[in-house]
């Protein structure tokens, strides 16, 4: 049997920058026994050039590759791209099925196997092909840039040539893929989101229930009470969006001077890396479904990650999928309010405070005491501090090793006990001693017995 | 004293300095230990030049006597203990410490008493300070210490022993010894001395008798540091630098190693203190569901055909003395060309670096072993995992179950590899007491039984490699 062909399209998706495969995931998909045939220019906005591809191992067509066994897309096909897929082939994209019950009607209706990336179960087994955490991951750290970009300050504090510029306050909610919350919760969640939005200078939220529209975590109110020049990334803009007035793709300036960030496309702002990503992803899955490595494409509807993610096939709509049955289930939790606020000014003075005072104390024993004694504590700080350096270095497969060698030297007290000997006290005062020399003796021969004993069992291979 | 004992006793702490240094690398460690060596005998033969110039014949001989009975039970016990019973023979070294320590501390006000040491003014209130700062942390690091090789050695039982307000109690003695130790600057009395001892000697009990079993590692660590902090102690008493820069180096390893450990299980030092770590109530999710088992022979069958092999060993692995069929299986495997490494979390052991030694003691290469993270990023491209009597130290709910008490201990993350093999007795929890969803991962088998006889039937059933 021919081993099948696996297109990678050219995404027609107004403004989509990103591609279903890297060169470096085709190279591993040809690997798995397939032939891959690119789109001419599927790569370019995503800074991948045809001549890289065809290194990977894949042919580049110019024209449509919609006739491929297995069609690899980052977004859904289009209504009139629907009809140039073959009858009983696959195609592999982001299908959104709880949202477009039309294009999934149709996906049937086209006779094809339709799976969808960002339906993948949000199982441990099945992370390694979720396309909303890899995509989410990216758009993360995208929002910081943008917010960034907007804010028109530094971030972090810093003293320059023109004077000392105080840090950004910033918030990220992270709400997640939560589960709806009880009535209680949401209303202390929301007291927080109000009292830290007046103190923040960048919020950042992210917050969605699937198959729901994103919960309104900041109002209206809420964004007046910022101060103007503030910026708020609302991730979850396509969705509904998580702050009141956020406009899906657009940003906006409210009257008081806040900037509200709607990008909705926030992945495919980094193209290279979210097409990396998503490449991985769909190698992932077609790793899964190829179990002999031979180029077919084996559709298991028994295995809970594929059939999770399979909308339509051969003629059938699956969507949606049965739960999933997970073998260990953990008992769902609240997902913890998580505005997480970085005061870095006031936790590192409060970091600071039992170092000055440990130094103010340190200072005044020294001070006052009298010569000798200062001399002596002298050497103990700075033994101290030699002693962290050293011992931070310690090779941690050493670590037994050091207790012991540690053990022996710390019998240096038989000096102590020794000099007490030779001044001669009574006889208690003697016998005191020679014990005290005695247990000293034990560690030290004891301890670096035991340590070259330990250490000429390390060999190397 | 003369300049020159001063002049030895720094040439004997620089040597200490870099005999520590020396165990920075495998290559340097054995010169290390010469080092420490050499430094020590400077410092004793320093130390007894000056002493006998003034030693009446009785402490001449009690000395000789007490250093050749000494020197002749360490060499003993270094000889002829196993490496399982390592910490066992450390925390008793550290009670000796600390023993000492109390001793000279004693010696050092009964010497002022009786008159044979002169002092006068501020002098002799810091002398009584030192001596009862001294007495203090001695005897805490002796009873703590000797507590911690009763539990160790399974004598008394690791549970945590949970006196009501027992934090208030540890804080109170803390308080009391402060005072006492003001009283007995101003007016020195052998029953004040007496008291403050008594009162460490309990401290220390306690101190180690609330720690359960599970933080044991920490435990020895800190008492390791204590035993610095004595001998220090004994040098501001003594006016030795020697045994300052000793016990500061001491003192600050102890504390190092401490912080390593907290670190690895996500403990706070405070919280380690504080104590009862099985006594904090768990809300952690419900784990159920279906394990899958494997034997012997589909394990050497997996093992035959995978190119790169981890291995997570525990303390269960020494416990069933499987380290020297594991030892032999690494062998056999990489004689075949299988890439056999060994993943080490810190607290595998129970003290630090432990894992490595019983490893070392197996005649496994050290430059296979490697730390938790140098191997947590390659687990996801390696066929086979073995958790060889691990439990905690691989448990995932560690960092995706915020409700769990090991939440956010970081963990060997196995179940990122393709097959894992579980070698279990049963399905029984871990030190912490805390149930392992790990079992019930997808790629995941258990092979039940005897850690060493599984492996030796793996050996058995090991297929010669062309």
């Amino acid at each position: 049997m021919k081993a099948l062909r696996v297109g990678v399209v050219a995404e027609s998706t107004k403004g989509e920058t990103r591609v279903a495969l890297s060169p470096e995931t085709t190279a591993k998909v040809v690997a798995l026994g397939y032939t891959v045939a690119v789109e001419s220019g599927a790569g370019a906005r995503a800074g991948f050039a045809d001549a890289a591809y065809v290194e990977a191992g894949a042919e580049v067509v110019a024209g449509s590759v919609w006739d491929a066994d297995v069609v690899l897309m980052v977004n859904a096909p289009q209504a009139d791209e629907i009809p140039q897929l073959r009858r009983g082939s696959t195609v592999i994209g982001s299908l959104a099925p709880r949202f477009e019950e039309e294009r999934t009607a149709a996906l049937t209706a086209a006779g094809v196997t339709a799976l969808s990336m960002d339906a993948v179960p949000r199982i441990s087994r099945a992370q390694s092909m979720d396309v909303l955490s890899s995509m989410a991951n990216i758009a993360g750290y995208r929002a910081v840039i943008e917010a960034a970009h907007a804010f028109g300050r530094f971030f972090t504090g810093q003293v320059t040539a023109a004077g000392k510029v105080p840090p950004v306050e910033q918030e990220a909610s992270t709400d997640g893929y939560a589960k709806a919350t009880s009535a209680d919760y949401d209303k202390r969640a929301a007291e927080i989101y109000s009292e830290q939005a007046a103190e923040c200078d960048i919020i950042i939220t992210t917050a969605l229930i699937p198959g729901r529209a994103a919960p309104r975590l900041i109002t209206a109110a809420d964004v007046a009470s910022m101060r103007p020049g503030s910026v708020i990334v609302d991730m979850a803009a396509a969705q509904g969006g998580n702050v009141e007035g956020s406009v899906a793709g657009e940003v906006v300036t409210t009257d008081h001077g806040v900037t509200i960030i709607g990008y909705t496309d926030l992945a495919a702002r980094l193209p290279a890396q979210a097409s990396q990503l998503y490449g991985t992803n769909v190698l992932n899955l077609l790793k899964l479904m190829t179990p002999e490595k031979d180029g077919h494409l084996v559709l298991d509807l028994e295995d809970t990650v594929v059939r999770g993610i399979t909308v339509a096939h051969g003629g059938e709509t699956l969507w949606p999928p049965p739960p999933v049955s997970v073998s260990a289930a953990p008992a769902a939790q609240p997902v913890a309010p998580a505005p997480v606020e970085e005061k870095k000014e006031r936790s590192s003075l409060v970091r600071a405070l039992p170092g000055a005072l440990g130094a103010l104390a340190l200072f005044l024993v020294t001070a006052f005491a009298p010569a000798e004694l200062a001399g002596h504590l002298t050497v103990f700080v700075l033994a101290i501090v030699i002693g962290f350096y050293v011992i931070g270095n310690v090779h941690h497969a050493l670590h037994t090793p050091l207790m012991s060698v540690t053990n022996a030297i710390s019998g240096i007290i038989v000096v102590g006990a020794i000099l007490q000997l030779g001044t001669g006290g009574g006889g208690l005062v003697l016998g005191l001693a020679a014990v005290a020399v005695l247990l000293a003796a034990i560690n030290i021969v004891g301890g670096f017995a035991v340590t070259r004993r330990m250490l000429a069992m390390f060999s190397r291979s | 004293m003369a300049t020159w004992t001063t002049a030895a006793y720094l040439i004997a702490a620089l040597l200490f300095v870099i005999s520590l240094a020396g165990l920075s690398k495998h290559e340097s460690s054995r010169a290390g230990v010469v080092f420490g060596i050499t430094g020590m005998a400077i410092a004793l033969v320093a130390t007894a030049i000056v002493a006998l110039g003034s030693a009446s014949g009785l402490g001449i001989a009690l000395l000789l006597v007490a250093l050749v009975i000494g020197a002749a039970i360490g060499l003993w016990r270094a000889r002829v203990v196993e490496m399982t019973g390592m910490p066992e023979l450390i925390a008793l070294m550290h009670s000796f410490v600390g023993l000492a320590a109390v001793l000279v501390g004693w010696n050092g006000y009964l010497e002022v008493e009786s008159g044979h040491m002169e002092l006068a003014g501020s002098l002799l209130g810091i002398h009584h300070g030192e001596v009862a700062i001294g007495v203090f942390i001695g005897a805490v690091t002796f009873t703590g210490s000797i507590v911690a090789y009763l539990k160790l050695s399974a004598k008394i039982k690791s549970a945590p022993l949970m006196l009501p307000g027992k934090n208030a109690l540890n804080l109170g003695a803390l308080l009391v010894f402060a005072a006492l130790t003001v009283w007995f600057v101003i007016t020195p009395a052998l029953w004040i001395l007496t008291v403050l001892t008594v009162l460490a000697l309990l401290l220390g009990v306690h101190l180690v008798a609330s720690i359960g079993g599970g933080d044991m590692p920490v435990v020895v660590s800190m008492l390791n540091s204590y035993s610095g902090w004595a001998a220090a102690a004994s040098g501001f008493l003594l006016g030795n630098d020697l045994l300052i820069i000793t016990g500061a180096l001491v003192g600050s390893s102890g504390a190092y190693l401490s912080y390593i450990m907290c670190k690895a299980m996500n403990r706070s030092f405070i919280s380690v203190i504080a104590g009862g770590f099985g006594a904090t109530s768990s809300s952690a999710a419900a784990v159920e569901g279906e394990h899958r088992e494997i034997d012997a022979a589909g394990v050497a069958e997996l093992l035959a055909e995978a190119s790169s092999v981890v291995i997570t060993p525990g303390y269960g692995m020494a416990v069933a003395q499987a380290q020297y069929p594991v030892a032999e299986l690494t062998r056999k495997l990489r004689d075949a060309g299988v890439n056999v490494r060994f993943g080490v979390h810190p607290v595998a052991g129970r003290l630090p670096g432990h894992m490595n030694v019983l490893l070392a003691e197996a005649q496994v290469p050290y430059d296979i072993v490697l730390e938790m993270d140098e191997i947590n990023d390659d687990l996801a491209e390696t066929d086979v995992v073995l958790v060889i009597g691990a439990n905690d130290t691989v448990n995932p709910a560690a960092s995706e179950d915020p409700g769990s008490p090991i939440a956010g201990m970081p963990v060997l993350k196995v179940w990122e590899a393709k097959d894992v093999i579980v070698f279990k007795r049963s399905m029984a929890t871990g030190y912490a007491g805390v149930q392992n969803p790990l079992f019930f991962r997808e790629n995941i088998q258990m092979l039940f039984g005897d850690a060493k006889d599984r492996v030796q039937d793996i050996l058995v059933a090991l297929p010669v490699r062309a």
